[in-house]
């Protein structure tokens, strides 16, 4: 009778057991992290003949959205430094790639968050001119080409008119149900392809990013943390935080915490890692001068797409012997000569160049007076100094041209590049004509002249953060000749540079005599005790 | 044969740690200096690290051990027979003639052994000394109202401290074997008996 107990026991204990187990491996409903299913949004269940009218539907719901993009950088391609008071943003600076957007709106504006920013008639008081989906698109289709001034095309069209090529339409309905948060590539669309192409401008940025390996970028590791450009740009308003006119370049404040109102840019280390994040005193010491970029970022181009380190635009024109415009290669296929744009250099994992910033990055701005001289002009220049209590030793990529200018004026150009009309560069190729063009588009003097001057431009390295086992080591800038050989204003142990002089002669002088000395003494003595003995 | 008790345990011990110390401080120093490779870098700065709290603490005890034990007075400076000790270096040494100076355990070290051990201690020690705490706590300068000090200057003081052990170095790894034969001194300084050889005066041939 036990025993009969004892089994009937027994087996209701399996029996509750293999239920609960049966309970436990029930998977989890996949639900989506959205409180939204953009598919299910009769909104957006129609065909869509053009981007703005998927903007209307957006903004149906989404009443504040464009208001709120109106106010943004993103926006206006403006920026009014608060320091220089200089009037910045791509729709005035000159840069030395494509040099200007102004007369080429419409090719450079595809990468406008708006549509139909055409030339200086375009509206930027109109809601629905906001592209939504360029930045929200999860379907991956969304196209905006170069040559329609920031418009998706939804038909098939011929473009440039007359050539042949067509260019495909794309299904905006399907694209509009699939929309989501700022993603990698949605952001990487045009910031990994800065300057004309992939990987072009930044270096530290490029399509190598759209899904990292850990070694690439800690963060973004798409296998690991799998950061989003928003996690660290944290975004309210649709106001992106983060600035490369203005940039935070030494942030002493403390981490940004739930709840309290952040005072201090959100998108630097500190931010989060906060003033002291190793584990030993010496490397936290370091923090006093050195951005976390300098030791935590050894290269950039480092994911297998080179990035352009130099633009010689002087050469450009060159024709084959057939009389026709070329593109030579590099040996990696990368082009290293275009007729329309000159020569090139590109580099894969290229070790920056360092300097003291202190946030202030001034520029040289079109009617800014320039001289040819030993020295290239800087685009832009990072100022800063060991001694003005404001800098920090910061990673850059330097990037080298050699661009048009009013040698009369001695000023930079607007250049009218991209085009179908009889004085775009690209496809004239006459410098007088495309500047002439350029200058009168921006209503500025031009002498009808063009040179060509020699020009830098700074750009901060801040992605492609390598986990911490490949952080530089302490070699790699305490030696003769290391990365930070030429900064000045500090006294790095180990660089020969900053010792003393008379100190080294004088010492070994000191010691080395002191060893002769004993060495002669000895001598004497073994002599003279052979002799004596 | 005459033998003489000169060096007591703690005080032998105290020599070779510290000999030890600064032998590895002056390797690895010179090392971060950037004179050459050798541990690198990191291994270095961390190796001369632990060595110099290393040494505090051996001072700490060295110190007590002098004040205690009254064994200070035998770096009370002295001018009187210097000139002996130093005719005898520069010649009475190459005509086999005795030690002017006979130690004992009341007076352990000659006039110019005196004269150069104070030196390195209360001249030498602290400039290396406080140009080392300085230099791991940069960092801190500004926290402590030193914000106007420059690294160049305290890491320049460092490196004449580290040129003037070096030269003490050669010259006291030379004079150890000046003793009665070529390694009593240093015998003495491992068991603390010190051979004196037979009891011949001053001056007087043997």
């Amino acid at each position: 009778m036990r025993n009969r107990n004892l089994m009937a026991a027994a087996m209701a204990a399996i029996f509750f057991v293999a239920t609960a187990q049966a309970a436990t491996a029930t998977p989890p409903v996949k639900l989506l992290k959205s409180t939204a299913d953009h598919s299910k949004f009769k909104e957006l269940d129609r065909e869509f003949d053009s981007g703005p009218e998927v903007t209307k539907a957006c903004l149906s719901c989404h009443t504040e959205a464009a208001k709120q993009i109106h106010q943004t950088q993103h926006w206006k391609w403006e920026f009014v430094n608060p320091d220089t008071k200089q009037v910045l943003g791509k729709k005035h600076i000159v840069n030395n790639f494509c040099t200007s957007v102004r007369s080429n709106e419409a090719a450079c504006n595809s990468c406008h968050i708006g549509y139909g920013w055409r030339d200086d008639k375009f509206d930027f008081s109109v809601e629905e001119n906001v592209d939504c989906l360029v930045c929200h698109d999860h379907s991956g289709k969304y196209t905006k080409p170069s040559g329609f001034a920031g418009l998706p095309v939804t038909k098939d069209t011929e473009f440039p008119a007359g050539s042949g090529k067509i260019v495909r339409g794309i299904n905006l309905k399907e694209i509009a149900k699939k929309v989501g948060p700022t993603t990698r590539s949605t952001c990487g669309v045009c910031h990994f392809n800065g300057g004309g192409g992939d990987g072009v401008k930044h270096g530290d940025l490029d399509t190598s990013m759209d899904n990292p390996g850990r070694e690439l970028d800690v963060h973004m590791d798409a296998k690991g943390l799998n950061f989003a450009c928003a996690t660290c740009h944290k975004t309210d308003d649709h106001k992106v935080s983060g600035s490369r006119y203005a940039p935070t370049a030494r942030d002493k404040a403390p981490t940004h915490m739930r709840g309290e109102a952040d005072k201090t840019n959100p998108d630097t280390c500190q931010a989060c890692h906060g003033q002291a994040p190793h584990k030993t005193v010496r490397l936290n010491e370091h923090t006093a001068k050195i951005a976390c970029q300098t030791c935590h970022i050894p290269a950039f181009a480092r994911g297998g797409q080179p990035t352009k380190m130099s633009w010689d635009w002087s050469t450009a024109g060159k024709l084959d012997k057939d009389g026709k415009p070329m593109i030579l290669k590099d040996d990696d296929g990368y082009d290293k000569y275009m007729t329309i744009k000159g020569d090139f250099v590109w580099k894969e994992n290229v070790k920056p160049e360092y300097v003291w910033f202190n946030g202030t990055n001034h520029y040289t701005l079109v009617g800014d007076k320039i001289e040819k001289g030993d020295k290239p002009t800087q685009i832009n220049h990072f100022e800063g100094s060991a001694t003005d209590g404001k800098s920090m030793i910061w990673p850059i990529k330097l990037f080298r041209g050699k661009q048009q200018y009013d040698p009369i004026n001695k000023s930079l150009v607007i250049t009218h590049l991209a085009g179908s009309d009889g004085t775009a560069f690209w496809k004239n190729l006459d410098w007088e004509k495309a500047v002439t063009a350029g200058m009168a588009a921006g209503g500025v003097k031009f002498s009808g002249k063009v040179d060509f001057i020699e020009t830098e431009s700074m750009w901060a390295i801040n992605h492609m953060v390598a986990p911490k086992e490949k952080a530089l080591g302490c070699v790699e800038c305490h030696a003769n000749g290391a990365r930070l050989e030429k900064i000045d204003g500090v006294y790095m142990p180990g660089r020969g540079r900053d010792h003393a002089h008379w100190l080294e002669i004088g010492g070994w002088a000191l010691a080395l005599l002191t060893l002769l000395g004993v060495i002669g003494h000895g001598l004497i003595r073994v002599v003279a005790n052979k002799r004596n003995s | 044969m005459t033998r003489v008790y000169l060096f007591k345990p703690f005080e032998r011990f105290w020599h070779w740690c510290q000999a030890i110390l600064i032998i590895s401080m002056l390797v690895t120093g010179f090392e971060v200096h950037g004179t050459y490779r050798l541990f690198g870098f990191a291994k270095a700065v961390d190796y001369h690290t632990i060595a110099a709290w290393t040494l505090v603490g051996l001072w700490i005890f060295a110190i007590f051990w002098h004040v205690t034990t009254g064994e200070w007075r035998h770096y009370i400076p002295t001018l009187k027979n210097v000139a002996a000790i130093a005719n005898y270096y520069s010649s009475g040494i190459f005509k086999d003639e005795p030690h002017p100076f006979r130690p004992s355990l009341s007076n352990k070290h000659n006039p110019l052994q005196r004269l150069t051990y104070l030196a390195v201690l209360t001249l030498l020690s602290p400039l290396i000394w406080f140009t080392g705490w300085l230099y791991l706590f940069y960092s801190s300068w500004a926290a402590w109202g030193l914000g106007g000090l420059r690294l160049e200057w305290i890491a320049t003081g460092h490196t004449l401290g580290a040129f003037l052990m070096l030269t003490f170095l050669i010259s006291h790894l030379y004079l150890s074997t000046t003793g009665h034969k070529l390694t009593s001194q240093i015998k003495a300084m491992l068991t603390g008996w010190e051979d004196l050889g037979d009891e011949a005066a001053p001056g007087k041939p043997h």
